[in-house]
């Protein structure tokens, strides 16, 4: 089981666009929501003085010092890429964790999972988060008690993140059809991996930040001279009565 | 190789319920899906106008605010001493009694002595009511404190404002200017709006002194400082002025810059030249002589001067061509570099005049002349609290409706679009009641437009009628009232003294006073052996910090547990292209005992015999709230709702139905009467909108109206201010009233700025975290695990400047008051300003929190800095407010900001911290789920000296 | 990396119960009867010891045995593998030495070699995470292999046991020399994590959550470089040098035990320090801030 398959038939993953993304948090705790009600994702101490709980994604926020322009601030969501070559795959002991062969999602199978850990620790982007209470590791499934679920209405069928994703900053398709809207905003807006020296070839990409900074529109040029001709002047020319 | 088989088709659950979210102002639909009677998951509903099925981070953690251990569950009565938290559970019965008995006495006798505000009431047009049939003029709700600046600002502007009285024309709009907008109202709509310009990548400028959010992923950021936007927008006004790029036509036909202005010396000074029938007018171009301002065919003469006086926009036009607002003039001040300042008005000019666009849609406006198309100005803008919660707020608010209006983008493709009921000039909108007879209701709503001093609350001595003193002198356009300031005054007895605080949802013994560490001594003064405020009622859900101060508690229902209406009347929830309200409804039943507090509101007012709620005979006119949203008439045919009326066909004007509400439920909890598009734009000056509107109910005749770009009601109060007029201000507010009711938008410097004399020169503000953005419940289990603390963030030129570390702390002090607090550097922020996330410090022991929640520990507020009042002027001390409408000027705050070493100041403890509150009687019924695997951890923790790496 | 105390315990015991195995299948000791029962059970105590260890790092430990099945791609697979085949193949050994039954010594052989292989598995579960880049080193089965050899060697009284303790003590030293510049090496930064290196040098705003959670107690665990630098000299001390002179001390089987327990508790500073200063890559997503 945790062989990886050499191709998948279709690819699916998501498109985060980081020009969009306002940091809001609206996509964790949907995730949360969904899983929580499917899975399981416990919290310990929830109003205590450490609560901890798990969370297939979350929110980042970075600010950037950028040469000669002033610091950006870059909000970054984070879940498990699906990626094509997952190294949290071929450690897992107990065949728990695999890649779909249909369409590539990365999934944990709770029923073969020991709780060891090793593919968390083999995950360079912290994908996988292990429950307290269960025991066993939890991840992102791209909601596919989502994407397939036949008792949602179609328009429907697509993570929580991204239904809930109040920017429309997160996309979700197939990167194996190059004719998909993720492909081509990737093609379009430079979409890009994250760690790519790391090997695992994410599916997931990340649009970058657009170039910021002040618009190129020429400077107005005074009518006239109001000190010099007074705001008479301006009048008559404004006004055309001359 | 064989997969597991993988479940893709659970259900999600066994019913779906629709109903309207309220974790915070922007009231979304949402999708309860519910398994066996308990909540399963909430979404967004895609059907809904307002969020198209998306929905924030606290929207989707509704789920841990029906479970939350802090719900109250039965009504209390105080034992212990005010503060304390303890108290006695109590029946309903008693509850309702005690409140009555309370109540009764001051009706018959003096009705001002109760004083009901609310907080984040999204029922003001009942709790209103409420008030003025109970008779005391002291009511309000939480705008004086959020955002009136921006609501007064524009209604006496444009009829309309920022906030939630509109929105950019999303669709269409090129470029996109956001002043002071962190996460606001209204928050998923305007990240959904951004969102499609994202997408189109239509260009996003954000003018802020903090670079997060939405000013994070604008294409150009510009730093400003605080309190300076006004100054900075009256330079982009200059800058066109100069270059004459305004759009003349626009002006001409839909403002009042053609009107001529009286230059004779005396009362009338400053006022419209008007004609026999007191009517203001125009010269028209084309015969030079007067002509009606709403004639068919009349081209108003911009320039005309006429008997010596002259219009306004030559008023206008000399004002602000003066070098004064030149961009090398303001450029030190703004913390906006001249060149910036001249670029942006470039890029303003070049969409706005180079890229119009046109819409084909032939319409016609009231004077009665044809249009063959709607042409469009695609710049659009939008602001909020970083230009309202400063105490030039009001003017800043008006300047920015003046720059949008030079730029004809107002109401105009691609430009900003109002939302029905508005537009909806100052003349279409109450003036303040507020006089007083025992036993008797006030003559009309409390909140209103002043138009003159006449219109002022006033005793016939002279003194503030309200509790409040709004629509005083001191601050004149209060239309939403000082909530901020009722405590306070209650306190001083200035004013007078009142007997019962009557609060529902405001937390003002915490995160929703100024000055929260001297509110609470407030509350619990004595003199005389009696609480200097006598007695205190309080509606909450929660355990919020206010709780322990009140004497007795209603409990209120979580928001799937209620009915609510999202009213016409009220705050509804409109689109520009489709009036829009909502309805709430109890997708659950209450476990506890705990009633929507609209019930037990309705439920009073039937003990206390108030006209409208109760029969002739004495027994209720409505069952409930429920029964009150259907059946309650506020005008023939208009009421609550506007859907299903009649029969159930019939929109916005039609007899009561008693299947309203099972309607709106069938229809997903809202309805929506859709503008025709003829009528979609323009709509100040469209006569197929007026009609429209008139139909709808929103009002009686159509109410066309001209952008004031003088306004005349402030003219009348600097007129009085001049010693015009039988009504005239006290001598120590004369010269204040003479600059800040400068009839053209003005900017003075912000009140605050006179602290940084005294040492405190650093601009402190504070944002409210999307995830949290007035969410009536911070303590979610969720929510609490991102944001459990928070970090004063420093300049680099601060941080440097001090040799701050990472993990260092800092002592910040005001005028009013010190914190010591951790402290994080952030670069992408304005050089003399530092802020924090606000709301994310809790008080120990409340909101059923462990006492040594990061919330309490090391979260904190800025509250404690900020001074409710100025400081001592010849023995008065005004309101820390804006001047012309007493909006809290909380981000006039000046500081000043030193490093504590280490051993100086405990790490982990901010200061101050507060006695710990103990629990009143909650729900509990936490989902806490405690790990059963503590074995490793403890063990853990004898092995490691390291630790972790956690903050 | 957290250090936690059941796998620093696990990785130690049954490394050099493993090592010891060894020596014995190789029969560098050739005990009979009831010493030959006590040597045996010593080595196959601190081999199930530490399994037994290990198992305590189970989240769902019920599920253990499917861990048999994933031995063509998984090191911890196969580890389970490579230590259930070492101890059903040394039993015999074992039996045969406790009981006399003189079973041929090439069972022996494979046995010893089979214990050494599973220290080597064992090696391999760290070694192969990238994301580790303090353990992604053929160094990191050289330390665990020269652990297990020269302890094993150290409890069977091997002759040239100190000359063994002494190269653990260089193994360390590269070890640590390799490991300090790994991360660096390695070329992930907070830039590479997110992508923004192209924008610029990013640092840390707001933390994406202020309450704990499983990636920052297990994934990112700072040790103090002055804490880090005391433990690695008595790391080195204990481990290599100290019980190296105490079995060239004329003490006989007390030299044994005494250099045994000094070497133990070096190697769990060494073990601790292992995991301790290993830094994962997600850490560069929480940065200091966190």
């Amino acid at each position: 089981m945790t062989a990886l398959p050499g191709t998948t038939e279709k690819k699916l993953g998501l498109v985060i666009d980081l020009d969009t993304c306002v940091g809001c948090q609206a996509c964790v705790t949907a995730c949360k929501g969904w899983n929580d009600a499917g899975i399981g994702l416990s919290d310990q101490n929830p109003y205590g003085a450490d609560p901890s709980g798990t969370f297939l994604n979350r929110v980042h926020s970075y600010q950037v010092a950028v040469p000669d322009a002033p610091a950006q601030v870059v909000t970054f969501p984070r879940s498990c890429l699906h990626c094509d070559n997952a190294p949290c795959v071929t450690v897992c002991p107990t065949g728990a964790s695999y890649k779909r062969a249909e369409d590539g999602i990365v999934l944990v199978n709770e029923d073969a999972c020991i709780g060891c850990g090793l593919c968390a620790w083999a995950c360079p982007y912290g994908a996988r988060e292990m429950d307290a209470d269960q025991g066993v590791m939890k991840k992102c499934t791209l909601c596919v008690d989502r994407i397939y679920n036949e008792t949602l209405p179609e328009e429907d069928r697509e993570p929580a993140c991204v239904r809930t994703c109040p920017t429309n900053a997160r996309h979700f398709g197939d990167f194996a059809d190059p004719e998909s809207a993720v492909s081509k905003l990737v093609a379009d807006r430079g979409g890009y991996d994250l760690m790519p020296d790391m090997g695992t070839k994410p599916t997931n990409k990340y649009l970058p930040p657009r170039k910021k900074g002040p618009g190129t529109a020429s400077p107005l040029a005074p009518l006239l001279d109001v000190k010099a001709t007074g705001i008479a002047g301006w009048l008559d020319r404004m006004l055309g009565k001359t | 190789m064989n997969q597991p088989r993988v479940e893709t088709q659970r259900e999600v659950g066994d019913e779906v319920r629709q109903t309207t979210c309220y974790m915070c102002a922007c009231r979304c639909g949402i999708n309860v899906h519910l398994k066996s009677g308990k909540v399963s998951y909430i979404e967004g509903n895609r059907d809904h106008p307002i969020n198209k099925g998306v929905l924030c981070a606290k929207g989707a953690s509704g789920i841990m605010q029906v479970t939350a251990p802090s719900r109250l569950k039965a009504p209390l009565r105080r034992v212990g001493p005010r503060g304390s938290g303890a108290f006695e559970e109590i029946s309903w019965e008693e509850a309702l009694s005690t409140a009555v008995a309370w109540m009764k006495p001051l009706r018959e006798t003096a009705p001002e002595k109760l004083a009901f505000f609310t907080g984040r009431d999204q029922s003001q047009s009942l709790t209103g009511w409420w008030a003025q049939n109970f008779g005391t003029p002291n009511y309000a709700a939480h705008g004086g404190f959020c955002s009136v600046n921006m609501a007064a600002g524009g209604i006496y502007t444009i009829g309309g404002a920022f906030w939630e009285f509109g929105q950019p024309d999303w669709d269409r709009t090129k470029l996109f200017v956001m002043f002071g907008v962190a996460e606001d109202h209204d928050s998923n709509p305007i990240k959904i709006g951004l969102g499609k310009l994202k997408a189109r990548g239509a260009r996003v400028i954000s003018v802020n002194p903090v670079r997060t959010g939405y000013s994070a992923v604008a294409d150009d950021w510009i730093g400003i400082t605080p309190g300076t936007d006004g100054l900075l927008i009256l330079s982009l006004i200059h800058c066109l002025l100069e270059a004459g790029k305004i759009d003349l036509d626009y002006l001409a036909q839909w403002t009042n810059a053609p009107l001529l202005l009286n230059e004779a010396d005396g009362a009338e000074k400053g006022l419209f030249v008007r004609n026999a029938e007191s009517q203001p007018f125009v010269i028209d171009k084309t015969t030079g002589h007067p002509a009606p301002w709403d004639g068919k065919g009349v081209q108003p003469d911009l320039g005309a001067e006429w008997q010596g006086n002259r219009t306004v926009f030559r008023h206008m036009v000399e004002e602000y061509l003066k070098p004064d607002y030149a961009p090398e003039a303001v450029e030190a001040r703004c913390g906006v570099t001249a060149i910036r300042i001249r670029q942006l008005a470039a890029e303003l000019a070049q969409v706005a005049f180079d890229q119009a666009i046109t819409l084909d849609r032939p319409w016609t406006d009231f004077r009665g002349n044809e249009h063959t198309d709607m042409p469009g100005r695609p710049v659009s803008f939008h602001a909020m609290r970083g230009i309202s919660a400063h105490s030039n707020g009001f003017q800043t608010a008006r300047a920015l409706h003046l720059l949008q209006i030079l730029l004809g983008s107002l109401e105009t493709p691609g430009g900003y679009r109002l939302k029905p009921p508005y537009p909806k000039p100052v003349e279409a909108h109450p003036t303040p009641h507020f006089v007083t007879t025992p036993g008797k209701p006030l003559t009309g709503p409390h909140l209103g437009y002043v138009r003159s001093p006449d219109d002022l609350c006033l005793l016939p001595d002279g003194s503030p009628a309200r509790i409040d003193k709004a629509f005083s002198w001191e601050n004149p356009f209060s239309a939403h009232g000082m909530m901020h300031m009722v405590i306070p005054n209650a306190h001083a007895g200035d004013p007078y003294r009142i007997d019962t605080l009557f609060l529902y949802m405001a937390n003002m013994s915490w995160n929703s006073s100024m000055n929260s560490a001297r509110v609470m001594e407030m509350l619990t003064e004595e003199k005389d052996g009696e609480y200097v405020i006598p007695r205190i009622i309080y509606s909450d859900a929660y355990a919020s910090e206010m709780v322990a101060y009140a004497d007795l508690i209603l409990p209120d229902t979580t928001y799937l547990e209620r009915h609510d209406c999202i009213s016409l009347l009220d705050r509804p929830i409109s689109e520009p292209d489709a009036a829009g309200d909502a309805i709430r409804w109890p997708v659950l039943e209450p476990d506890r005992d705990v009633r929507c507090f609209q019930s037990v509101l309705l439920e009073l007012g039937v003990r206390l015999g108030l006209p409208g709620m109760v029969n002739e005979d004495g027994t209720a006119k409505f069952k409930d709230y429920a029964d009150y949203i259907a059946n309650h008439q506020r005008r023939p045919g208009v009421g609550p709702l506007m859907g299903f009326r009649g029969n159930g066909e019939a929109e916005g004007r039609g007899a009561p139905n008693p299947d309203q509400l099972a309607r709106y439920i069938q229809n997903g909890a809202f309805y929506q009467a859709h503008v025709p598009e003829e009528a979609a734009f323009y709509k100040p000056w469209n006569k197929a909108y007026q009609d429209w509107a008139v139909k709808l109910g929103l009002y009686e005749t159509p109410q066309p109206y001209l952008f004031n770009i003088w306004s005349e009601p402030m003219r009348r109060f600097q007129l009085a201010a001049e010693g015009f007029g039988p009504r005239q201000p006290p001598d120590h507010l004369r010269a204040r009233l003479k600059l800040a009711m400068h009839p053209l938008p003005i900017w003075y410097a912000p009140y605050g700025d006179e602290d940084a004399a005294f040492g405190y020169p650093v601009h402190a503000l504070t944002q409210r975290p999307m995830d949290m953005y007035h969410s009536w419940g911070s303590q979610n289990a969720w929510l609490r695990q991102i944001k459990g603390h928070n970090y004063l963030y420093l300049p680099t030129k601060i941080w440097e400047a001090q040799g701050f570390a990472e993990g260092d702390w800092a002592r910040v002090s005001s005028r009013a008051g010190t914190i010591v607090v951790p402290v994080a550097h952030m670069a992408a922020l304005n050089e003399n300003t530092v802020w924090t996330w606000n709301a994310i410090g809790k008080r120990r022991g409340a909101w059923a929190l462990d006492a040594d929640a990061p919330e309490a520990t090391t979260g904190f507020l800025l509250n404690h800095l900020i001074s409710e009042l100025l400081p001592d002027r010849d023995g008065v001390r005004l309101s820390n407010s804006d001047p012309v409408t007493g909006q809290a000027a909380w981000f006039d705050q000046r500081v000043r900001v030193e490093r504590v070493a280490a051993g100086d100041h405990p790490r982990g403890t901010v200061e101050p911290l507060f006695e710990r509150l103990s629990d009143p009687p909650l729900a509990g019924g936490s989902r806490a789920q405690n790990s059963s695997k503590n074995f490793a951890k403890s063990f853990r923790k004898l092995l490691v000296p390291g630790g972790e790496a956690e903050r | 990396m957290h250090p936690a105390p059941s796998v620093i315990l696990f990785s130690t015991l049954s490394g050099l119960g493993f090592g010891f195995l060894a020596f014995l299948g190789w029969g560098a000791l050739a005990p009979s009867g009831w010493a030959a029962f006590l040597l045996w059970g010593l080595g196959y105590g601190l081999a199930v010891a530490g399994l037994l260890a290990a198992t305590f790092h189970l989240g769902n430990p019920k599920n253990a045995l499917k861990a048999f099945t994933q031995w063509r791609t998984s090191w911890l697979s196969r580890e389970a593998w490579a230590s259930v085949a070492t101890l059903l193949t040394l039993a015999p050994v074992a039996l045969s030495a406790i009981f006399g039954l003189g079973l041929p010594r090439v069972v022996g052989l494979v046995g010893g070699a089979l214990a050494i292989l599973t220290v080597f598995t064992t090696a391999m579960i760290y070694t192969q995470i990238k994301a580790v880049p303090r353990w992604h080193h053929w160094l990191t089965p050289v330390m665990f292999v020269a652990f297990s050899v020269a302890g094993g060697a150290m409890l069977a009284g091997v002759i040239w046991a100190p000359a063994l303790l002494l190269a653990v003590g260089a193994v360390l030293l590269a070890v640590w020399r390799v490991g300090d510049g790994a991360f660096a090496k390695a070329g992930q930064t907070m830039g590479t994590a997110t992508g923004l290196d192209q924008l610029g040098v990013p640092s840390v705003l707001d933390p994406a959550h202020t309450a704990g959670n499983y990636l920052k107690r297990e994934m990112i665990f700072v040790v103090g470089r002055k804490h880090a630098a005391k433990l690695r000299k008595i790391a080195l001390v204990l481990a290599s040098a100290l019980p190296a002179v105490i079995l060239l001390l004329p003490l006989g089987l007390w030299g044994i035990v005494l250099a045994a327990v000094v070497h133990l508790a070096g190697a769990l500073a060494a073990r601790w320090l292992f995991f301790a200063e290993a830094e994962h890559v997600v850490g560069l997503y929480y940065g200091a801030r966190g």
